[in-house]
């Protein structure tokens, strides 16, 4: 960690890229226009990319959940022109594997609970981080973090702090996944979705917008179009939606995002 | 870094509950594991229970948050006198500059895989009093924690597997060295549980005995649980003796999910990052707490990994043959065992390890003793590739 660092820095960084996945929003390009009003909104099942830059072992093995976290930060890293094998990584969800923890509570409730050692190793909370490493050969560090409802939030504070405190870009990747039935009825999470940002610490040829983060006690901004409040309701990495917004209209201006009541985020955006 | 001041300090394991117990234990050099007796689980293998964590009640506002991980989060909260810790810092700084950051792999999912055997018979729904956020979630621990505390600032869950909760002093060390908080309440809690005795017996990662950490005769690792605590700040005219977070240091395997890179390369990275954020060198690292896991592959892997950076000229060990693998809490178990030792002059043993594997060049130290301790490197490593290294360090 920089020693140099001193209480009362501020939590900035600069956007350099965005990756985007959510229903009926496959990538950043077609939510940005529909972000700025171009398109239309049609909520549809999320589309996840095929995680080609997985060896074929780790591709057979590849959940929904690590489709959606390997396409989200390719989007954002290629977004940036940058290069994914040197980046230290914050991945943030409110939970892992909802398919694959069924399949386990499901076994362990049965009389044979002999269950499978990949369904084991892919139910850690940071298996999308693993098979990303696996993916992007990246050995930076990488930190997994999960707050509920305030995922996104938690996400957003760790990494901006690394970018002011170690000086280095950090990509941030907040995902969430649905859970089947039975645990369906008590996490409502209808399908996948979430964004990355990848953030720098100093103005470069790709920076979009500058963020300035300070946790606070005000209202949290809502969206005004009713299917993309949906969204950001009910998929927590979706909280970003009101940023992305203003990212998509190039819009200056402060947002507040919702995080873990009574705190919540307010972001100063400068684009660029 | 610069160094963060370690206020507080608590742990509650197998070898029991609070600092004093622990310290008389480590001294005896004996093991905290037992056979496996836990739930209706039949596993030949050994296990770290913490004894009484069902009597704990939880407060009744908070009883909806009701399960192993948090009665066990509770009873290490209320250990030491930590909580009274805490509500001074929180008097001091205000409910907004307290943050809570803990690290857990399986949190409370017992409750999940009880639930699964009461589900509806005729639409398979979930029982009533089953609450999927406050207990299976793995927030549900740090919510639980600042809810306790009646806190209003940052918190977050790190999930790292098994260096979880060595990764929330990164975390915590990063937004206190900006000023976004002024305390941080950073620790682990990770209870027994059938996802994680059934899975690594999957993994055939577990040993039908007792935990050898880096024997020659090692064949895995023994399941314990655990909570362990500590508070972090900013330094203001610290005393001789006390004890202090010096340096972090975190990378990644990028190799496989369960199988550790075979040079330990990834865990070299993390010790020499650590050493590089305390600014120290290799020569004023007086002891190692080892991840020692006691599987073939952790031990060998992290042995070489050492063994390129120290050569044999560093005492050191692994704690799990006392304690077992408290997997999400090992980080923080062991961060507390270093300040012990950092505070007493004096490293643990390693109970269950008879001979150290000739294959490792290290200076493994079976026994524990007196000695003079002010720098201590711990190393957490996890699935999915997850490195961290800590140092701490006595204050002079």
């Amino acid at each position: 960690m920089n020693s140099m660092t001193v209480p009362g820095q501020p939590l900035e960084a600069w956007i350099d890229g965005i990756g985007f996945i959510a229903p009926g929003l496959p990538s950043w390009s077609i939510a940005r226009e529909v972000l700025r009003g171009e398109r239309g909104f049609e909520t549809a099942s999320t589309v996840l990319p095929v995680p080609s830059l997985l060896p074929a072992a780790e591709r057979r093995r590849a959940s929904r959940l690590i489709k959606l976290s390997l396409g989200l930060g390719l989007e954002a890293v290629a977004h940036a022109g940058a290069d994914a094998s040197t980046l230290a990584t914050v991945f943030t969800a409110s939970g892992a594997d909802g398919h694959n923890c069924h399949a386990l509570c499901e076994q362990l409730a049965s009389d044979d609970r002999q269950i499978s050692p990949t369904r084991f190793h892919n139910s850690v909370h940071n298996a999308a981080a693993g098979y990303w490493g696996i993916a992007t050969g990246s050995m930076a560090p990488c930190q997994v973090i999960s707050a509920f409802d305030a995922s996104f939030g938690a996400g957003l504070l760790d990494a901006l702090a690394q970018v002011v405190c170690e000086d280095r870009s950090v990509l941030l990747i907040a995902y969430d996944s649905e859970y089947p039935e039975p645990l369906h009825a008590q996490r409502s999470i209808p399908d996948c979705g979430g964004v990355a940002l990848l953030l720098g610490v100093r103005r470069s040829a790709t920076s979009l917008a500058s963020i300035r983060v300070a946790p606070s006690m005000g209202t949290t901004d809502v969206l005004a179009a009713p299917g993309l409040e949906a969204l950001r309701r009910q998929i927590p990495a979706l909280r970003a939606l009101p940023l992305l917004q203003r990212l998509a209209n190039a819009q200056a201006g402060t947002v507040c995002l919702d995080c873990l009541p009574p705190m919540h985020l307010t972001l100063a955006i400068q684009p660029c | 870094m610069s160094p963060l001041q370690i206020s507080a300090f608590t742990l509650t394991t197998c070898l029991g509950r609070g600092l004093d117990v622990t310290r008389e234990v480590l001294r005896s050099e004996r093991s905290g594991l037992t056979p496996c007796r836990f739930e209706t689980v039949e596993l030949d293998t050994w296990i770290g229970e913490v004894a009484g964590v069902d009597e704990q009640i939880l407060p009744e506002a908070l009883r909806h948050y009701d399960c192993r991980n948090n009665r066990l989060t509770l009873m290490g909260l209320e250990t030491d006198g930590f909580a009274q810790r805490v509500r001074e810092a929180i008097e001091r700084y205000g409910p907004t500059r307290v943050g809570v950051f803990l690290g857990t792999s399986t949190a409370g999912i017992l409750q999940t895989e009880q639930a699964y055997r009461r589900r509806e018979p005729a639409t398979g729904a979930l029982p009533d009093d089953f609450n999927y956020r406050s207990t299976h979630n793995a927030f549900s621990l740090a919510e639980f924690t600042r809810e306790y505390f009646g806190l209003q600032g940052m918190a977050m869950a790190i999930s790292t597997a098994c260096s979880s909760s060595a990764k929330v002093f990164a975390a915590a060390a990063r937004q206190l060295a900006i000023g976004s908080i002024d305390a941080a309440i950073v620790g682990g809690v990770d209870s027994l549980c059938l996802t994680t005795l059934y899975g690594f017996a999957s993994l055939q990662l577990s040993s039908s005995q007792p935990c050898r950490p880096y024997d020659a005769a090692r064949n895995g690792i023994s399941i314990g649980e655990g909570a362990a605590f500590a508070l972090l700040e900013r330094p203001s005219d610290p005393g001789p003796g006390s004890v202090q977070l010096l340096g972090v240091g975190e990378s990644s395997d990028a190799y496989h999910m369960s199988a550790p890179h075979p040079q330990g390369l990834g865990a070299r990275m993390a010790m020499e990052a650590a050493l590089r954020s305390a600014s120290l060198t290799v020569d004023d690292i007086d002891y190692i707490n080892l991840h020692g896991t006691a599987t073939l592959a952790n031990d060998a892997a992290e042995g070489l990994a050492v063994a390129a950076l120290f050569g044999d000229r560093v005492s050191c060990n692994s704690t799990k043959g006392a304690t077992g693998h408290t997997l999400g809490a090992a980080g923080a178990v062991e961060a507390v065992i270093c300040a012990l030792a950092l505070t007493d002059g004096r490293v643990p043993g390693s109970p269950g390890t008879r001979t150290p594997d000739p294959a490792i060049p290290i200076r493994y130290q079976i026994r524990g003793g007196e000695a003079r301790v002010l720098r201590i490197l711990s190393n957490s490593f996890g699935f999915g590739g997850s490195n961290c290294s800590l140092v701490l360090g006595a204050v002079e």
